[in-house]
Formats: C-alpha cells, sequence, structure tokens
C-alpha cells in the first residue's frame, strides 16, 4: 500500500467508525429512552455521513486504484458512492422527526442505517465476489434490524422483517453457492480475471457448473434490485417497514448493487469475442423487460401509496437496466445518471411520506393524501414534483433521466426494449397522475393529524427538490461530471 | 432576448397569480391580464419584414452542450400569427372566467398562464428536444384546468386526456431521438438543431417510422380522427377558459406541428403519406360534422365542430401547396376564434342556465337578444358564411387541395353543407321557439367585449385577410421550398 491509499479508503473509514460511535452512544443510555442520547446518535449519523460524503468527494478525481484484491477505486465507485452516501445522508435527516416522535429508544437505528451504508459503500467499489458477498452482506444483515426497528409498527413490520429475512436469506443462500461454482469451474473470484476466464472458454464437462453458477448469482443480484421475478419481497417491505427505512431500502441498499453489475456488464462487454457475454445480455434483458411490464401493471391495482412507489420501483430498476444494457459509450452513463435522478425522487416521494407519516399509523393509504394540495400545500408539490420525475414529466430530473435513457437504448439498438419501456412508461402515467389527482381533490373535513415538518426534514426536502428540479432544468453541469469520471 | 421574455411573462406572471390569488382574487385575474397584455405588446414589437430564412428574430443559447441540444429559439410570420392568436384568445379566456372562476382563483390564473406559456414555446421552438420539453410541458397545467374546474366528469377527461396525449408525445420523443442518432451517425457530432435535423439524409423506411412517429402525437393533437376521442371529453368538460384554450391554441400546436417539423424533416416520406392524411381529414371534416349534428351537449356539438373545421387543417396542409397551406394558417386562426366564442357563450349559457342540454335551452333569443345575435353570428361563422374569416379559409383549402387530390377535397367540400345544418341547428334549438319563461341576465359588457374582439376579427380575416397573408407568406415560402412542395 502506498502512502495515499488510506485516503481512498476514508469514506468507507469514517462511515464504520460513526457506526460504532452511534453503538457507544446507546451502551451509555442504559435501558431507558432518552431524548439526549438519540439527538446525540442523530448528530452523529449526521456528521459522519457528511464527513463521508466531503472526503469521497475530495478523492473522486484521483486515478483508479486497486486496495487489496477486493476493491477497486474508480470513476464508477466515485459516482455510486457519493450517491450511497448523499441517499443516506438525506434518508438521515428525513427520519429525525420521524423517530424523535418514538416512545421507544432509537439510537440502534442510527448505528444500523450507518453499517447498512458501510455496506453499500463497500460494495460500489468492490469488483471480487468476495467483496460482493461482504459488502452485500454487511448491507442485508443492517437491513433484517432495520425493517423491523420500530416496535409501535406492530406485527406488519414484523411481518415485513420475517419475509424479508427468508427472502433475503435465501438469495444470499443462492449468492454463495453461485460463487462456490464459479470458482469451482474457473479457479478465480476477481472480476475481471474470471471474465477472461469465461470467454476464453470453460474446461469442457463445467459448462453447466458455470451456467449454474453465474445464473445464482444473478439471482442474488435481481433479488437485491427487486427485478421480477425476484421481487416478491418488495410490496410487503416498503409496506411494513417504517417509513424512512423504506426510503433507505430503495435507495442506499440499490445503489451498491448498480455499482457491482455496471462492473459486471462492463466486464462481459469487453470480453474478446461478443458473442460469449450474449447470454447474460439475453438474461438481463429479460428481468428488465419483465420487471418494466410487471412492475407497472401490478402498480395499477394498489391503493397504498408505499406499495405503489415499491412496484414503480421494480419497474424503475427495469429501466436503468435497459440503460445498462445499451452499452457503448452512452449506455453507462445513462444508467448512473438515471440512479441518481430515481434516487433523488425516490427519496423525495419517501421524505413525504415520512413526514406525514406517524408509527403507529403511516401515511400509507391514498385516502390520506386527499386534499393535501389545500391542506399543506409545500408538501404537496414536493411529493407532485416526485411524482411528475418518475412518470417522466419535463421540469424533473426524471424527464432528463429518461430523454438521455432513451436516446442510450436507441443507440445500443435495444430497440424491443424501448418498445416494453415506452408502454411500461403509459401504463405508470396512469397510477402516477392518481396520487396527484387524489392530492388536489377537495378535502375531507376532518383530516389527518398535521405532523410538523421538522427543521432537518425541512432542510432535507428542500434540497432534494432543487436537485431535482436542476437536474430537470439545466442538466448539462451533471452530464459534465458523469463524463468525466465515467471517462469515455 | 425578445423571444424568451416571450415565454418567460407569462410564466412569471403565472407564479405571480398564485400568491395573490389567495390574498385577493381580483389580483391574480389582473396579474394574468398584465402579463399577457405586456405580452401581446412584446410580441407586437416584433411585428416588421422577415430576415433571410424568413426569420424575424432567433436566439440561440447552449443547454445540454454534450448532446447538441440548446435554446433555440425562431420567430417567422407562421409563429408569429400563432402567438398573436394565443396571446389574444388568452387574455380573453382570462376575461371569459372572471365570474365562472370563484375557487382557486390564483392557481387557476396559474395554470392558464403556464399553459399558454408551453404554447408560446412550441410556436418558437427550434430545438426538437426542446420542442419535446415545451410540448409536454403545456399538458399538466392543461390536466389540472380540466381536472380542478371542470364539469361532472372532470377527473376521467383529464386522465383520458392526458393519457392520449402522453403516450403519442413519447412516441414523438423516441422519433426525435431517432432522427437525433441519425444526425451524430452522419455527421459525427450530436444536435438537436432544427436547422441541422433538416438536411439529414435517411434511408426510406426509417424515414417513414420516424416521421409517423411524429405524425402520432400531432394526430392526437389535432385531432384526426381515429384519435380524436379524448377530445369530445376534454373539450365539454373543461371550464369556459380551459375549452377556449384547448379548441382555439392547444389544436393549433399539432396543426403546426406537422407543418414545421413532420412535413419539412421527412419531406419524402411526406408524400408517400400524404394521400393517406388527406383522406383522413376529408373523412374528418364529414365525420365530425355529423357527429356534431347528433350531439345534445352544446359544449360537445361544438367540440365535434373542431373535428370537422380540423379536418380541412389537415388536408390543406398534405396538399402541401401555397394556396392550401394559407388557407391553414387562415383557418387555424378563424377556427381558434369562432369556436372560442361559442365555448364563451356555452359557458355563459351554463352559468345562467346550468345546463348546456339542448332539449332543455329553448326560445331564448327573446329573452336575451345580445346573446342571441352573437350566437346567430359565431355559428355563421362556423359554418362559413362568405365575409366571415372561416370561408376564406376552407376555400383557399379546397382550392389548394382541388389540384393535388380532387377526390377527398370533393369529399371535404361537403362537409360545408353539414355544417350549415349542425351550426343552424344549434340555433335554432336554443334560441327559436316560444319565449323561455326564464329571467335570464343578458351578455354583461365584460362579455360583450370578449365576443365583440373576437367578431371584429372574424370580420377583418373575412374582409381584409392580405395582411395576415403578407406576414405568412415569407414563412409559408421558405417551408414549402424545404419540403419541395407545388408552388
Amino acid at each position: 500500500m502506498s502512502g495515499e491509499t488510506p485516503m481512498v479508503l476514508l469514506p468507507l473509514g469514517i462511515t464504520a467508525a460513526s457506526a460504532l460511535a452511534v453503538m457507544l452512544a446507546a451502551a451509555v443510555r442504559g435501558p431507558t429512552p432518552r431524548a439526549a442520547t438519540g439527538r446525540a446518535a442523530e448528530a452523529l449519523s449526521v456528521l459522519g455521513l457528511a464527513a463521508a460524503l466531503g472526503s469521497q468527494l475530495a478523492v473522486a478525481g484521483a486515478a483508479p486504484r486497486r486496495v487489496t484484491p477486493l476493491f477497486v477505486f474508480d470513476g464508477v465507485s466515485s459516482i455510486l458512492g457519493a450517491v450511497v452516501l448523499a441517499s443516506a445522508l438525506a434518508v438521515v435527516l428525513l427520519a429525525s422527526a420521524y423517530l424523535r416522535r418514538l416512545d421507544e429508544p432509537w439510537e440502534e437505528i442510527y448505528a444500523l442505517l450507518l453499517l447498512g451504508t458501510a455496506g453499500a459503500l463497500a460494495l460500489t467499489s468492490s469488483d471480487h465476489l468476495v467483496g460482493l458477498v461482504l459488502g452485500l452482506e454487511t448491507l442485508s444483515v443492517s437491513l433484517y434490524g432495520l425493517v423491523a426497528s420500530v416496535r409501535t409498527r406492530g406485527d406488519e413490520a414484523l411481518e415485513a422483517a420475517m419475509k424479508y429475512l427468508v427472502l433475503a436469506g435465501a438469495a444470499s443462500a443462492f449468492l454463495l453457492f453461485g460463487v462456490a461454482l464459479l470458482y469451482a469451474s474457473v479457479g478465480t473470484l476477481e472480476l475481471p480475471a474470471l471474465t477472461a476466464e469465461l470467454s476464453a472458454g470453460t474446461p469442457a464437462g463445467s459448462e453447466l457448473v458455470t451456467v449454474a453458477g453465474l445464473a445464482f448469482v444473478l439471482v442474488g443480484i435481481g433479488f437485491k434490485l427487486a427485478l421480477v421475478p425476484f421481487h416478491l419481497w418488495t410490496p410487503d417491505v416498503y409496506q411494513g417497514a417504517p417509513a424512512p427505512i423504506t426510503a433507505f431500502v430503495a435507495t442506499v441498499s440499490k445503489g451498491g448493487v448498480v455499482a457491482f453489475l455496471l462492473r459486471l456488464v462492463a466486464a462481459a462487454g469487453a470480453v474478446a469475442r461478443p458473442e460469449d457475454g450474449e447470454g447474460l445480455f439475453v438474461v438481463l434483458a429479460l428481468l428488465a423487460g419483465a420487471s418494466i411490464l410487471v412492475g407497472n401493471l401490478l402498480a395499477l391495482l394498489q391503493r397504498d401509496v408505499k406499495r405503489l412507489l415499491a412496484y414503480s420501483s421494480i419497474a424503475h430498476l427495469g429501466y436503468l437496466l435497459v440503460a445498462l444494457l445499451a452499452g457503448g459509450e452512452l449506455g453507462p452513463r445513462a444508467a448512473v445518471f438515471y440512479l441518481i435522478a430515481y434516487a433523488v425522487t425516490i427519496l423525495l416521494a419517501f421524505g413525504v411520506v415520512t413526514i406525514l407519516s406517524r408509527a403507529e399509523q403511516e401515511a400509507g393509504d391514498l385516502d390520506a393524501y386527499r386534499g393535501l394540495f389545500w391542506r399543506r400545500p409545500i408538501l404537496a408539490s414536493a411529493m407532485a414534483a416526485a411524482v411528475f420525475s418518475l412518470a417522466g414529466i419535463p421540469l424533473t430530473a426524471g424527464f432528463v433521466a429518461k430523454l438521455y435513457l432513451l436516446l442510450a437504448a436507441l443507440d445500443g439498438s435495444r430497440f424491443g426494449l424501448v418498445g416494453i419501456l415506452v408502454v411500461g412508461s403509459v401504463l405508470g402515467l396512469y397510477y402516477y397522475l392518481r396520487v396527484v389527482v387524489a392530492m388536489l381533490a377537495t378535502p375531507e373535513p376532518e383530516t389527518a393529524a398535521s405532523e410538523p415538518v421538522g427543521a432537518s426534514g425541512g432542510v432535507a426536502l428542500a434540497g432534494l427538490g432543487a436537485v431535482l428540479i436542476w437536474i430537470g432544468v439545466a442538466p448539462s453541469a451533471w452530464l459534465r461530471i458523469l463524463g468525466i469520471w465515467l471517462g469515455g | 432576448m425578445k423571444l424568451v421574455a416571450l415565454v418567460l411573462v407569462p410564466l412569471l406572471g403565472g407564479l405571480l397569480a398564485w400568491p395573490l390569488g389567495r390574498r385577493r382574487t381580483e389580483w391574480a385575474r389582473i396579474a394574468a391580464v398584465l402579463a399577457l397584455g405586456v405580452d401581446l405588446a412584446l410580441a407586437l414589437s416584433l411585428l416588421g419584414p422577415a430576415g433571410p430564412g424568413g426569420w424575424l428574430a432567433t436566439f440561440e443559447l447552449p443547454w445540454i452542450p454534450s448532446l447538441g441540444i440548446g435554446l433555440r429559439l425562431g420567430l417567422d410570420g407562421l409563429s408569429l400569427v400563432l402567438v398573436l392568436l394565443t396571446l389574444l384568445v388568452g387574455l380573453l379566456a382570462v376575461f371569459a372566467s372572471w365570474s365562472e372562476i370563484r375557487e382557486r382563483v390564483g392557481f387557476f390564473h396559474f395554470n392558464l398562464c403556464w399553459v399558454l406559456a408551453g404554447i408560446l414555446g412550441v410556436f418558437l421552438a427550434l430545438d426538437l428536444v426542446l420542442f419535446y420539453f415545451l410540448w409536454e410541458l403545456m399538458l399538466v397545467p392543461m390536466v389540472f384546468l380540466i381536472a380542478l374546474w371542470g364539469h361532472e366528469r372532470k377527473t376521467y377527461a383529464a386522465i383520458k386526456f392526458f393519457l392520449y396525449t402522453q403516450a403519442s408525445g413519447l412516441l414523438m420523443l423516441l422519433a426525435i431521438l431517432g432522427l437525433g442518432l441519425a444526425h451524430q451517425r452522419a455527421a459525427g457530432s450530436w444536435s438537436f438543431a432544427y436547422g441541422d435535423l433538416l438536411g439529414v439524409s435517411l434511408e426510406p423506411t426509417l424515414a417513414l417510422w420516424l416521421m409517423l412517429g411524429f405524425f402520432a402525437a400531432f394526430a392526437v393533437k389535432l385531432p384526426v380522427v381515429v384519435l380524436h376521442t379524448w377530445l369530445p371529453d376534454a373539450h365539454s368538460q373543461a371550464p369556459t377558459a380551459g375549452s377556449m384554450v384547448l379548441a382555439a391554441l392547444l389544436l393549433k400546436t399539432g396543426a403546426y406541428g406537422l407543418l414545421r417539423f413532420a412535413i419539412p424533416l421527412f419531406p419524402d416520406a411526406s408524400v408517400r403519406f400524404a394521400p393517406v392524411a388527406m383522406v383522413l381529414g376529408a373523412i374528418g371534416v364529414i365525420y365530425g360534422a355529423v357527429l356534431a349534428f347528433a350531439q345534445t351537449d352544446l359544449k360537445r356539438l361544438v367540440a365535434y365542430t373542431s373535428v370537422s373545421h380540423l379536418g380541412f387543417v389537415l388536408l390543406g396542409i398534405y396538399a402541401w401547396t401555397s394556396f392550401s397551406l394559407t388557407g391553414t394558417v387562415l383557418q387555424m386562426v378563424a377556427h381558434g376564434l369562432s369556436t372560442g366564442a361559442l365555448f364563451v357563450l356555452a359557458g355563459a349559457l351554463y352559468e345562467r342556465t346550468h345546463t348546456r342540454d339542448l332539449e332543455r335551452l329553448r326560445g331564448l333569443a327573446p329573452v336575451v337578444p345580445r346573446m342571441g345575435a352573437a350566437a346567430l353570428f359565431f355559428a355563421l361563422a362556423s359554418l362559413g358564411l362568405p365575409g366571415l374569416g372561416n370561408f376564406v379559409a376552407e376555400f383557399l383549402v379546397l382550392v389548394g387541395a382541388w389540384e393535388v387530390r380532387p377526390i377527398p377535397t370533393t369529399i371535404a367540400a361537403l362537409g360545408l353543407v353539414a355544417a350549415t345544418l349542425y351550426s343552424l341547428r344549434f340555433f335554432q334549438r336554443a334560441f327559436h321557439g316560444p319565449a323561455a319563461e326564464a329571467e335570464l341576465a343578458d351578455l354583461r359588457p365584460r362579455e360583450l367585449t370578449v365576443l365583440g374582439a373576437m367578431g371584429v376579427a372574424l370580420l377583418w380575416l373575412g374582409l381584409a385577410p392580405q395582411p395576415l397573408f403578407e406576414v405568412v407568406a415569407p414563412a409559408l415560402d421558405v417551408l414549402l421550398r424545404t419540403a419541395g412542395g407545388t408552388p
């Protein structure tokens, strides 16, 4: 290791250290809830994540470098690491008011959030299957706890957590088994070496083992990204988990996995004979198409906003895959850009849900939003902006991201997927508009309790809204940064 | 800079009207009037001799340089006429809704101003991505206008309108991106500038598909029969100002898109497609007229007359001759005024009688004589009475289209007869017969001013359309030359 190496590890180090510090704060507290330690944990998390994000941005321009065989720090990890950290920061800020309303201790939630973030951060820079497993498990184990973390949520959260535990456990088992099979047939776990070996031709008799290995690894990844047909946990977990945790699941936990997929696709696309990578592309294309159609179709039936956003997130990850598959110069950029726009949008949406929610009665049902526009115009405008961004309407980030994505997909001649994407988008318009129409409806005389936004929540919402409009109106600075960091 | 201001002023006016309307409703109305009035003055100041390429003014600023997307605006005679129409109708719409809209007045004017800004932008945009951006931008406020201040089935109508326009818009987006990509492959650099994309050479099949992508979006807006089913719902459910903007302006964006983009960008594919489009236009003329005749809902009746009148526009555009295009532009303006006025009357009637049902409206002429006179005037305008703008327009379209394709033109000409039927039926139903018993207020001075302005404009277009032709001619000549039509 040269002298510079610790610098690139700084964001990960700061995040992990903050997690430890928060755990200490929880230990100091003792068994009874105390507002002071809770706030200390909150402050520690905010400061830790902000420092991590700052250091991430500071080291981002550096040349690519490998640290241990497990991690590589390059443009992809710079951008997606920043996305993960910024999303985590937003989640922590948005969660503040929600968590302070709890009458149970909540320091551990911050510790788990930070640990999960560290796992996702590790994922963004791992191009080794062991790095993948490490990162993914750190993330998953934190999520088991997080989904069930608020006891006042009652059975709903417990059910969601059990479901997640069992299914995610199974997915992890698949992933590990796949890794083992790949190692058995190819003899290496490093991604570039692995794909090179695969394209050089597998030893006779082990094709089946290799294909099974790859397929099992894809199951693990597909589960985390909630791609159809590995999406069954998504609506229940989105609905059952506390609203801020849902925001975390929807953004942070996806960012890291997308980074790995980006590397996998890039490695598979770079092999000498393109037809060797084709099998992977076909499978991913099927997953993308199925996710877009199933996600949008099932979202049509939802009356619960959190479930609706869950299905919509399934569809959006499908869109993102389309960009990934497009390849070329535009493909990876479009995918990363889409992820950024999606993260900002969905954080804004869940931010509004979080602020409107109490642990014992969350603002899930569409009725909770009826007439919101007249009761709380600013919150409703934020929600409308987020929904329009998901639908890809101008002035929002979602519009530019979708435009860029379609351009990349056409450039890569993925016409079939483009067709599916357009059909999916039109389906999506209907249910997105339904949310907006509900918010515009005449308010009922008896309205839900009006929760205060809170200072940190207000800051986070304002920031997210500003970025959403900024990307939507003047995206050239963002595209330039992507161009520099992702090269090409 | 003036072109940017032209779009920005209504946007700012809308932003101002919203909070002001919370204080006092009148302030929101005044803010909207001021913004649109200033904008109208601005637009009038752009009148002048055309520069090279027919442009009166252009503007360019990089927006997303890495993809060659820029804030490119340009105004020629065609744009100017439509911009003036937009601002005039917009102003009259504010006046027409003065007493109709009583709830959420600030937000109403915000949406109205933003729709108008989007429409103005569409008439000015010379970058295809910017064009799509503005094309989509005008939808959401329009949906709000229908969904919030509309009649009984407003939500249904609003969602239907949104889905139709968005779905077809996405097809246009794909076509725009495909065209940009073709340019990139040919020239090696990205550009979505109208001027750059005009010259791209395309394979015939690809050109046809891309052209159809554009046509889909414009055909929904225009509307072309088969894709028109959103229109009667949206027009009849929208509030008066919404119906005015829809009929007088939004439909014109479809016609403008065909004139400015679909045909010049794909001249060869358009020639192949022209027979189909002209037949569709002729069918639209007859179909709209027949259905208008059968309606009992006053606003639906007017909505179907739009389908019929815009059929002439489609016919004229795809005939692509100097006469037919001139007629088309005049038809766009005259239809905007006459249909807008009919919607004002329908709104005024609804405000007084609380019904739009022609079965229940009887013998109103003796009760509200001024309204009766106005209704007769605009019904006659709509049926194409010589001396009013619509007659000149439809005559020119028919003359121009006859040289190219006589059969669809002959069919469309029958539409003039049908127009007489539905217009007179409407007037006879609502205003003749034994005098109604009800006590109704006749047209107020404000309403009279709105209708009077539209009537005078129609008379002017009917008696002395030459000034309008002179403004439009250079722009149409350029279009004809780029797409190689028969002059």
